[in-house]
């Protein structure tokens, strides 16, 4: 019985201009204040202007604005009808209660009440009562209250006491407007000037202009072919007779509106024709190409040929190239923003350039720091003391990442922890596709640091991301470096996850060691813990061996046996010993001997040097000054109990 | 000059409009320069004498944009009417994609166009170029002027119009006739892009 409110009837939909802005701003003061502000409203215009829209338009945001609201849209016609049916029914007191509890109540074509006494009366009855109960009224009509024949003078004065306003004939401006907006809503697309001429046309109603936009769609598709401004007018049949003699003679003085665009779809449709479709297409896509800032020198150079053979697949893989140009500038960019400035990147010819230039961004312009080949584990002295830490060096390298992960190397300063890392690197990269970062921790914080200051810390932790084992040697040096202890967390988890080797070297026990944060102590505890003890004598002979092959001495074995058994603490120390007795050798321009070692370490002193007072022990000569004399106990360190005491029963 | 450059994508056209003096060559372009907008025409040189008859000739570059992807530009050139500077007529023919031949409507007028029009087809030869192959249109221009001074197009026509090429009635002064004559002659030169005669 009640018409539906059509959901595209609303205020957003309705295209305001100079000849609607009074009408449109009452109606949505109303609909936004119903029954306060204009109460009724009456709109009234010609056919096709809006009255409908309108409407509809407050109806919609009445709804919207308080959603709770009762909302009767109908024309008069309706309302006479159901009136009719209602008194037919007997049931006219049901029909005027169900009017009575309408809040807005919206009615359409009022002209209509002429000749109808009985509904005027019926109409003044509710809007007496829908007033008094502030209830909003919106009427329309094709005219206004008081040109309507034969209405009760009652209903003139109360439909105009309200506000009465009118809706006039769109100017160009408008007309212009509401045909873009109407093209756009049917998505069809129209040359430059082709509306400007149909809303030249001076359609007396909105309802007829849009009769000629749907003539132009509708000639568009059958004609597959886009309308020019200028055949406009024949389709619409507006052709010069049309509009009379008039602008004929007015044409000196009134140019039309604007014969330079005109000539311009005009020459633009001849080119169109003229210039091969496939060449438009590649010159074009050459321009859009060139726009965004590429080289299109690929498809200029198929510009040139005559048959049109492949051209839209090269276009099309021309594209392509420059997606995934676009691809590789993005992720350069975010890795390196200098390196994505290149101008391969903009060059689709290039692309295999391009592609090289990112992948070696990716992986880091400079690859991780290496372990060092000086340290070979074929020339790391292995004895009791360190087996422990050797044997779970080779698990890591027959199974890496797999079976100790982290593997953690603890011992004192100079007892090889650096060497078995770098050896363990040495073997790790041997492995195919390896990427091995080995560095002390130190040169890793650096790194970062110096990323930081770069501005390329994206680039510098994809350096690392990409390694197979990250070996860091020294790893309480992470102490107080807060940040690098967490990049470190990170790229401990991700590493960790795939599996990858993760070595470190400490001086103790990373449960003991200050200052670094929990988590990553706790992490580190998490794979192996292998200790490296102060060497014995095994390690001590094999270092001592290697070291004189390395300074050409004969080995003998009597030397060999002599400097293992003297104590050490230390790889190092051992290195130091032999060292000595190497330089000692030297100046007194005699070999290495047993014999000659014997007598540098322990000293043989000088007869002037010989202290009048003091006695000698076993190697240990104290001063008048209490002090300790001896050349070896007093420069190195000294062994501890067991041994001297060893040493002196020897 | 090749009308069309698929290397650099450009189209350019030459468009020479030609005629005897005081038919209204100038204000041809004059009133294409002034509906042109700024962005889109290049400063028109205009090498007039003291009393504005052309001296040597008048240019009128237009930018068109880009049209299918190709920059087009017209390029829009008068020649001087008067019989004395025919080597100028000849020189600014060099090249020229099409002409416009602005004639007058005058009934007084109608040997100066018979004449300048046999000297467009005698300097065109000179070019090697059969005025048969060039594109020509006709302009009868001043048909403003009170009919018993000037014929009618139909007279126009059979007077000066052997080969039936399209012809515009205008009145140059007032702009009418005068973008059709344009569009005409456009749409001549650019059929032959079509054609493969270009490049």
């Amino acid at each position: 019985m009640t018409t539906a409110l059509n959901p595209k009837f609303a205020f957003e939909t309705f295209v305001v201009g100079a000849a609607n802005r009074l009408a449109v701003t009452a109606g949505r003061t109303v609909a936004e204040n119903p029954g306060s502000a204009y109460n009724p409203l009456f709109i009234y215009s010609g056919s096709g202007l809006g009255k409908t829209h309108l409407l509809m338009a407050i109806g919609h945001q009445a709804k919207k604005v308080a959603p709770g609201l009762a909302i009767e849209y109908l024309t008069l016609d309706e309302f006479v009808e159901s009136f009719h049916a209602a008194i037919a029914a007997g049931q006219g007191d049901a029909f005027r209660r169900r009017f009575q509890g309408v809040d807005v109540l919206l009615v359409d074509d009022v002209q209509f009440l002429t000749n109808r006494k009985e509904m005027q009366a019926e109409l003044l009855r509710l809007t007496e009562t829908l007033q008094q109960a502030g209830h909003q009224i919106v009427l329309t009509s094709d005219r206004p209250p008081s040109e309507i024949a034969d209405l009760d003078e009652r209903l003139i004065s109360r439909f105009s006491g309200g506000l009465v306003v009118d809706i006039g004939v769109p100017d160009y401006e408008t007309r212009v407007a509401i045909l873009r907006r109407k093209a756009e809503e049917r998505a069809a697309g129209f040359q430059p000037g082709v509306l400007e001429t149909v809303a030249g046309a001076e359609f007396e109603n909105v309802r007829e202009l849009m009769g000629a936009l749907n003539r132009l769609i509708a000639f568009q598709a059958v004609n597959d072919q886009p309308v020019n401004a200028e055949a406009v007018k024949q389709v619409l049949g507006l052709s010069a007779p049309a509009r009379g003699a008039a602008p004929e003679a007015a044409a000196g003085a009134v140019p039309a509106p604007d014969e330079f665009s005109q000539f311009l779809t005009d020459v633009s449709v001849t080119v169109g024709k003229a210039v091969e479709a496939w060449r438009a297409r590649l010159a074009e896509a050459i321009l859009r190409w060139e726009g965004e800032g590429y080289r299109t020198k690929r498809l200029e150079a198929l510009l040139d040929q005559e048959a049109h053979a492949g051209v839209d697949e090269q276009i099309a893989a021309f594209g392509k190239d420059v997606e995934r140009l676009k691809e590789l500038a993005a992720e350069v960019q975010a890795l390196d923003p200098q390196a994505a400035g290149q101008s391969v990147f903009r060059d689709p010819e290039r692309l295999a350039e391009a592609e090289s230039v990112a992948t070696n961004v990716r992986e880091g312009a400079a690859p991780p720091s290496a372990p060092s080949p000086a340290f070979p584990l074929a020339s790391f002295a292995v004895g009791p003391s360190n087996e422990v830490a050797v044997s779970a060096v080779r698990a890591a390298i027959a199974q890496p990442g797999k079976k100790y992960n982290p593997l953690v190397l603890v011992g004192k300063s100079g007892l090889g922890k650096t060497h078995l890392l770098h050896a363990l690197g040495l073997e790790l990269a041997k492995k195919p596709k390896a990427v091995v970062a080995c560095l002390s921790t130190q040169d890793f914080i650096a790194e970062l640091i110096a990323a930081i200051d770069g501005d390329r810390v994206d680039w510098w932790r994809a350096r690392y991301r990409r390694a197979t084992a990250l070996l860091l040697d020294d790893i309480h040096l992470l102490v107080g470096k807060e940040r690098t202890q967490e990049e470190l967390f990170n790229l401990f988890n991700l590493l960790a996850d795939q599996e990858r080797q993760l070595v470190f070297t400490a001086p103790a026990d990373p449960h003991g060691l200050e200052g670094l944060e929990e988590r990553i102590r706790t992490r580190l505890g998490g794979g192996l813990v292998a200790e490296l003890a102060e060497p014995d004598r095994a390690v001590r002979r094999a270092v001592l061996a290697r070291q004189l092959e390395l300074e050409k001495i004969p080995v003998e074995d009597a030397l060999l046996d002599y400097l293992a058994d003297r104590p050490a603490d230390s790889v190092r120390s051992v290195g130091a010993l032999l060292q000595r007795v190497v330089t000692g050798a030297a100046a007194q321009g005699q070999p290495v001997t047993a014999g000659l070692a014997r007598e540098i370490l322990e000293g043989q002193p000088t007869r002037g040097e010989r202290r009048t007072s003091g006695f000698r022990t076993s190697g240990i000569v104290v001063s008048t000054a209490g002090g300790v004399r001896s050349r070896e106990k007093m420069v190195w360190d000294w062994p501890d109990a067991a041994d001297r005491v060893m040493e002196d029963l020897r | 000059m090749s009308l069309v450059n698929f290397t650099t994508r450009e189209i350019t056209c030459k468009i020479v409009y030609y005629g005897p003096g005081r038919s209204g060559k100038t204000t041809n372009l004059h009133y294409v320069y002034q509906r042109v907008p700024d962005q889109r025409r290049g400063r028109m040189v205009s090498l007039a004498t003291q009393t504005d008859r052309t001296l040597f000739f008048d240019f009128l570059p237009i930018d068109l944009g880009q049209i299918s992807g190709f920059t087009t530009r017209f390029q829009l050139y008068t020649v001087p009417g008067q019989v004395y500077y025919n080597a100028t007529r000849r020189l600014v023919l060099q090249g020229a994609d099409g002409v416009v031949f602005v004639g007058d409507s005058q009934a007084r007028q109608l040997d100066e166009n018979l004449e300048s029009l046999q000297n467009l087809q005698s300097n065109l030869l000179e070019h090697g170029i059969d005025i048969r192959t060039m594109p020509l249109v006709l302009q009868y221009n001043k048909q403003d002027l009170p009919r018993e001074l000037v014929l009618t197009p139909p007279e126009l026509d059979d007077a000066l119009n052997f080969r039936s090429v399209p012809s515009f009635p205008a009145d140059a002064l007032h702009g009418s006739g005068v973008f059709e004559t344009l569009k005409g002659i456009s749409e001549l030169v650019l059929k032959r892009l079509a054609a493969g005669s270009a490049v």
